[in-house]
């Protein structure tokens, strides 16, 4: 453990691993707001917006998310001139939220709507006959029952969206897995007590996410 | 559930046995032989690292290697009694060099390799067979005319390399993009997200004469560092050390140095450089 004992490596890790937390938050609050406005398309009488909300979803959910992040990189910024902060952590940070949260998106999105497919569908019709819009349905009737149905999958979507976070280093953040190769570079002789931290403070932070995620679903689910 | 935590307890186990056996190969690859001579003499092969994404130093194409950095590897190989087509190249990237040849993954690393005291710590250095410096490619309209004008600047170089370390050092106010290897800095300096991308004269030279950036970007042309490149080999192999050393010593002297240049980095024009025999390294001895 002689490697984390020194200051500099020590800072790395946490600022490393701070990196990654800032990108799933905020990928987090990104994912879920595009992923149920995608949800409400899929299902809306609106034939163009059913058309868009499929699209997205076929496009981002089978594109490889490292060419997803690189492209918001190579694409976005250095062709296109994007520019998302005039500092350039801050910039590469955003850069990657764009690709974390458009991806992530189309797995909220497919949770959401399998959500509300659970929802007896009588509950929609009677709904509409007495006199609610599409819009007052969708928010008052059918998303409340919905998102309490689809609580575990979207914790399995956050746990995935926080090891996603990591490939954003290919872009030059410098977070958990590039401090961890940094360090494997210049402690060759410790490669593995390395890899069993970085690799253990992942699962510290992660397992007890799968399990209030698993006591919460039991606590919201809507008993039929 | 009580089932399935035996289950879970077996899946560690299993980890972590599969975790051991990988520690373990590694660490019989150097001690069963008798460090580089004995394996070049044993099995008649070497696996040797070098780089695949450096024009005119290491470049690979398909299957193949090409540049100065594969040739010394070869008159290297050669001396040691290996033919070319026994060698296993292996692409390594800087970030991988020293762990590459701890862990015995290569037998010898010649991929624009600076010498230095941390290094050397933890592996051994033959050489220097060239002797670079630390240069900025900027674009050809470009201002900049030494690092002194990087403040405030974006500098894009790889991860762990030597340059990068000394702009982070020397030069904290610029700017540091950092990437996995240099031929992603090039269509950002292209684009002119980056000001410079910086690392050894003689690799952006390389980089600048590929047909699809000519004559867009110039190596500034002020090195402001001196960069030994050595060859890397496992600490402690004084033996394997001194032999490469002799090697080169006789390539210098029998015209396979100027051959190997000419064949590569030459063809830019630039006239091969006179190996120093005498700054050769004392591999470790006191």
């Amino acid at each position: 453990m002689h490697v984390f004992a020194d200051q500099t490596n020590l800072d790395a890790y946490v600022s490393g691993f701070l990196w990654i937390l800032k990108l799933t938050g905020a990928s987090t609050f990104f994912a879920l707001v595009l992923g149920v406005l995608l949800a409400a398309f899929r299902v809306s009488p609106v034939p163009v917006l059913r058309g868009l909300g499929t699209a997205w979803v076929n496009i981002f959910r089978n594109t490889p998310l490292t060419l997803i992040i690189f492209f918001c990189y190579f694409g976005l910024f250095s062709t296109l001139g994007l520019s998302l902060s005039d500092d350039l952590n801050l910039n590469n940070y955003w850069l990657g939220v764009v690709g974390l949260s458009v991806y992530t998106a189309a797995f909220v999105c497919e949770a959401v709507r399998s959500g509300i497919n659970t929802v007896p569908a009588g509950q929609a019709e009677a709904a509409r006959a007495v006199g609610l819009t599409f819009f007052q349905t969708l928010r008052i009737v059918i998303l409340p029952q919905a998102g309490r149905a689809v609580v575990a999958p979207l914790g399995s979507v956050l746990i995935a969206l926080c090891k996603n976070a990591t490939i954003v280093g290919t872009i030059g953040l410098i977070e958990a897995s590039s401090v961890m190769k940094d360090l494997i570079n210049s402690n060759g002789d410790a490669v593995i007590p390395i890899f069993l931290v970085f690799a253990g403070t992942f699962a510290a932070l992660l397992i007890p996410t799968g399990y209030f995620f698993g006591w919460l679903a039991n606590r919201l689910a809507v008993k039929r | 559930m009580r089932m399935k935590r035996v289950a879970a307890v077996a899946a560690a186990a299993t980890l972590a046995l599969g975790l051991a056996a990988c520690g373990g190969d590694g660490e019989s690859g150097g001690s069963g032989s008798k460090g580089l001579i004995g394996k070049a003499q044993n099995q008649k092969k070497l696996v040797i690292g070098v780089k695949a994404d450096q024009p005119g130093l290491g470049l690979q194409t398909g299957s193949t290697y090409e540049g100065f950095d594969v040739e010394i590897a070869k008159i290297i190989a050669k001396g040691l009694g290996v033919e070319a087509g026994s060698i296993e190249w292996k692409t390594t990237v800087s970030a991988n060099r020293e762990p590459f040849i701890q862990q015995g993954t290569v037998d010898l690393v010649v991929a624009t390799y600076t010498i230095n005291d941390e290094r050397k710590q933890k592996i051994s250095f033959a050489g220097p067979y060239f002797i670079a410096g630390q240069d900025l490619l900027v674009n050809a309209d470009s201002t900049l005319v030494g690092p002194e004008g990087l403040d405030g600047k974006t500098v894009c170089s790889v991860t762990g390399s030597t340059p990068a370390k000394r702009i982070q050092t020397e030069h904290p106010k610029a700017k540091l993009q950092q990437f996995d290897s240099y031929s992603k800095c090039l269509p950002l300096l292209e684009n002119r997200k980056v000001d410079a991308v910086t690392t050894d004269d003689i690799i952006l030279a390389g980089y600048a004469a590929q047909d699809q950036y000519a004559g867009k970007f110039k190596v500034v042309g002020k090195p402001f560092s001196s960069e030994p490149y050595g060859i890397g080999l496992k600490k402690d192999d004084k033996d394997g050390c001194e032999k490469v050393n002799e090697i080169l010593k006789a390539a210098a002297s029998d015209g396979s140095y100027k051959a190997a240049w000419d064949s590569t980095l030459g063809k830019s024009g630039k006239a091969a450089p006179e190996l120093d025999t005498t700054k050769l390294t004392n591999c470790g001895s006191v």
